[in-house]
């Protein structure tokens, strides 16, 4: 199993080289770059010798090469670089941003699991019923609204009915938990709505599933009474995909809630990711693309283990 | 008796009076809040060219002279007292305010002044001046004392002084800038009304009053939160109460929904905008190259039909040459209707067009037209062109890029007709007029051409300091630039403000650029 771990550990470095050497090729391939946006994209009669100066302070008259090799240096230890944009610390200008995307992800989660989980299970009990029936609406419901529509419609109806909206700015939630949440409830709801409905989904067919398994039959036949027939053994071997998808679905939330973030004006990774796109901000989005690509793996690799300590036929080696 | 009623009116008419008096009274206190749609990416004036800049950081500024806002273009001053020009116009001296300190206490003199400009006009290494073409008739400035400040141009230059009142102008200190010329680029540090609090990235800009401002008893807010919002969520925010405005402009749809939504909590201000929108045809690519085929595409726009109905829908409005209209140097009605493109006889425009195409052997004409990938006015002023050209038999292919590949697009020529744009803080032909001078001496100039024609009027209307001459010579400019249509106007911006009817004191001015140091906003409530 060790070994196993090791192994999975170190097959995440070409994974992420890959990764690393794709975003920089296709970012050089976009036209345009940071310096003419930055002086020209208002108006500004600005000199080409600014320009260029502007670029070779920058770096971004080096050779393809050197920038390239430059960039897996600094990844190599951890050095993200400096905003091209900002010039401020990449690794700063993220960590303002993922408290709040952090959070908006938990939420989400918690959402999705505490009314996906419960439902889905309501639905696999009560299969062809009236109530599993509702249930199996509500949930397509979910899966065909897309979450920044359901937020903006949740702002409308703020202010439709009491003329309200969500603060514009965050507080952290131990600064301010009321205010935290006044803000932040709403796209939580929003994105766990749909969130809730895949959980469901997925709780419902695997547990349909697992129902009908011989140890369950052996179960109820010994007198076991259902409640503990479906918590102590359906729900534990049900739950395996369960969790793959609340865990893979979590780590989409971190960064790629891009409009969801502008509906509600978050100050989080999705709307740093678009702004550092829009800026041709290199540094940035290679930065980005390389934290949420770390984090996909490194969540994948969680639910596996996660498996394997839940099933213990699930053994690695 | 009678007197006694007389009295009595009069009391009551006072006692009617003095609420309406008491409203205006500026109030002390509050913080303003107000969204911005974009983030500077640092805080140095001399280098920043955007709107994103001058909303959350101006307030911390002062410059020598400024706009008065509510009676545009009247400039008065603001670290100047007074000023005077010499009979030649080539010496201008500052008288400047005594007892001024910067935000760290220490006083302001002269060397401040002379260190900014001089930053601006021979930026040292490193450090990037937007608008150091601006400044290069400055031939020295001296210092003969702590309050006066003397610049000593080369030439006469119409633009100024109104020019010394360009917001971009900030005074920093000069000892700062001797340890580290970089040092505004992430330091801030004015003279203005309100002092630096604090800047979450991605999230708001914070200034906080600043005590020892030089105007007594202002500024009248207690601080102002500059909060990072873009689109419809600003329009939301406004409408839930969450900020009281937006400062650069919203659309006709944004206005209405607000005015339904809020009623008399909201106040709509409206104004003329120094911006516009024009279509650079590059000359550099067949057939663009022939004054014939452009001057015809430009023939075919109905720029007097299309101004009513794309009002309705987008921020545009006014119909004018290369100046504002309405300015007191624009062309007027009557000899604009004189330049080609803006004839009220639009089948007969068309007509004229058509044969010049066929002249050119292009009479079935194919392009695409480069546009930025931004709402409004863009995509609508797009799609029009599109349409006006079809009425002359030709068929364009909308392309609509993000800014940075459309940048990018028209700098490097990449295009063949562009959705181009001209915006300016103030009306003043040496700068609306940069568009249209010779592509070695504009960056600008996205036609990518060189008229030495067109140069030397801009340079004769640059040192021409008699009004009379001076609108003469932009009339030759004018007839000329619109006669080779290298680059042609299409419709003015028209500029909507719809804010919190609480807050008082801003007024609306033709460009987005001023009247936002805040120094005389207040919170009614």
């Amino acid at each position: 199993m060790l070994a196993y771990v090791v192994h999975r550990l170190l097959l995440m470095i070409p994974t992420l080289l890959g990764v690393a050497v794709l975003v920089f090729l296709l970012l050089r391939v976009m036209p345009g770059d940071v310096v003419e946006l930055k002086l020209k994209a208002d108006g500004a009669d600005v000199s080409a010798e600014t320009l260029k100066a502007e670029r070779q302070r920058l770096g971004l008259d080096k050779p393809m090469a050197s920038q390239l090799a430059d960039w897996l240096t600094g990844l190599a230890t951890l050095d993200f670089g400096t905003s091209m944009w900002t010039e401020d610390r990449v690794s700063h200008e993220v960590a303002i941003r993922l408290q709040l995307s952090i959070e908006v992800a938990i939420l989400a989660a918690l959402v999705a699991v505490a009314i996906g989980i419960p439902f889905g299970i309501l639905a696999a009990l009560y299969r062809n019923t009236w109530i599993d029936q509702a249930i199996r609406i509500v949930a397509f419901a979910g899966l065909a609204t897309p979450s920044f529509w359901l937020g903006m419609l949740v702002i409308l109806g703020l202010l439709a009915l009491f003329e309200w909206s969500p603060p514009v700015t965050f507080t952290p939630f131990f600064q301010d938990p009321v205010a935290n949440l006044m803000q932040l409830i709403w796209p939580a709801l929003a994105v766990g709505y749909r969130y809730s409905a895949m959980v469901t989904r997925m709780t419902r067919s695997t547990l349909l599933e697992v129902l009908q398994e011989d140890y369950i039959r052996t179960a109820r036949a010994k007198g076991v009474s259902e409640r503990m027939v479906v918590l102590r053994h359906a729900m534990r071997n049900a739950m395996l995909p369960v969790i793959t998808v609340v865990g893979l679905e979590f780590a989409f939330l971190i960064g790629g809630l891009v409009v969801t973030e502008q509906v509600f004006n978050l100050n989080g990774i999705g709307k740093l990711f678009v702004d550092a796109t829009l800026h041709a901000d290199y540094t940035m989005v290679q930065a980005l693309v390389m934290l949420v690509a770390g984090f996909f793996i490194l969540v994948n690799f969680c639910v596996d283990m996660l498996y394997a300590v839940l099933d213990p036929r699930v053994r690695y080696r | 008796m009678k007197a006694r009623i007389l009295v009595i009116g009069a009391a009551t008419a006072a006692l009617l009076a003095t609420p309406a008096l008491a409203a205006d009274q500026p109030k002390r206190g509050g913080i303003l809040n107000f969204a911005v749609e974009a983030e500077p990416p640092n805080y140095d004036c001399h280098a920043a060219t955007s709107f994103a800049f001058i909303h959350p950081v101006r307030p911390h500024y002062s410059t020598l002279l400024k706009f008065d806002a509510p009676n545009y273009p009247k400039i008065k001053g603001d670290l100047a007292e007074s000023w005077s020009v010499s009979a030649d116009n080539l010496t201008y001296t500052f008288k400047l305010r005594t007892g001024v300190k910067f935000h760290d206490g220490s006083a302001f003199s002269s060397e401040d002044v002379k260190v900014s400009y001089e930053r601006i006009i021979n930026p040292p290494p490193g450090v990037v001046s937007a608008r150091k073409a601006s400044y290069d008739d400055i031939a020295s400035i001296d210092t003969p004392d702590a309050q006066t400040v003397v610049f000593h141009l080369k030439a006469p230059n119409a633009a100024m002084p109104a020019q010394f009142a360009s917001p971009w102008d900030c005074i920093y200190s000069a000892a700062k800038l001797k340890m580290d010329p970089k040092f505004p680029e992430k330091n801030v540090l004015g003279t203005g009304p309100f002092k630096f609090k604090d800047y979450v990235k991605g999230g708001y800009w914070e200034g906080v009053r600043f005590d020892g401002y030089f105007e007594k008893g202002k500024p009248y807010l207690d601080g102002y939160k500059a909060i990072f919002i873009k689109g419809a969520a600003a329009i939301n925010a406004i409408q839930g109460g969450q900020i009281a405005a937006e400062f650069r402009g919203q659309s006709p749809s944004d206005r209405d929904q607000l005015v339904k939504a809020l009623g008399p909590k909201i106040k709509v201000e409206e104004s003329p905008w120094i911006c516009n929108l024009v279509v650079a045809f590059n000359a550099e690519k067949k057939p663009f190259d022939d004054p014939r085929v452009r001057r015809a595409l430009s023939l075919a726009i109905d720029r007097w039909g299309g101004s009513a109905p794309l009002s309705k829908i987008a921020i545009v409005g006014p119909v004018g040459g290369l100046l504002r209209p309405g300015y007191s140097l624009a062309a007027s009605q009557a000899e604009l209707e004189k330049m080609p493109g803006f004839s009220h006889d639009i089948k007969a425009s068309r007509e004229e067009a058509k044969k010049l195409l066929k002249e050119a052997g292009v009479s079935n004409l194919k392009f695409k037209l480069t546009n930025r990938n931004v709402p409004n006015p863009y995509t609508p002023v797009g799609v029009y062109l599109i349409d006006q050209w079809r009425q002359i038999g030709v068929q364009v292919e909308h392309e609509q890029l993000e800014t940075s590949p459309y940048i990018a697009a028209l700098s490097s020529g990449n295009y063949q007709a562009g959705l181009d744009f001209n915006c300016d803080y103030m009306d003043e032909p040496n700068l609306q007029l940069i568009k249209y001078i010779s592509a070695d001496k504009s960056s600008i100039n996205y036609g990518h051409y060189n008229d030495r024609v067109l140069d030397d009027l801009y340079e004769k209307q640059k040192r021409s300091t008699d009004p009379v001459q001076r609108a003469k010579l932009l009339r030759e400019f004018e007839t000329r630039a619109l006669t080779e249509a290298y680059t042609v106007p299409t419709i003015w911006w028209h500029r909507i403000i719809a804010h919190s009817a609480a807050l008082k004191g801003w007024s609306i001015t033709p460009s987005h650029y001023l009247g936002q140091d805040l120094t005389d906003v207040w919170l009614d409530q």
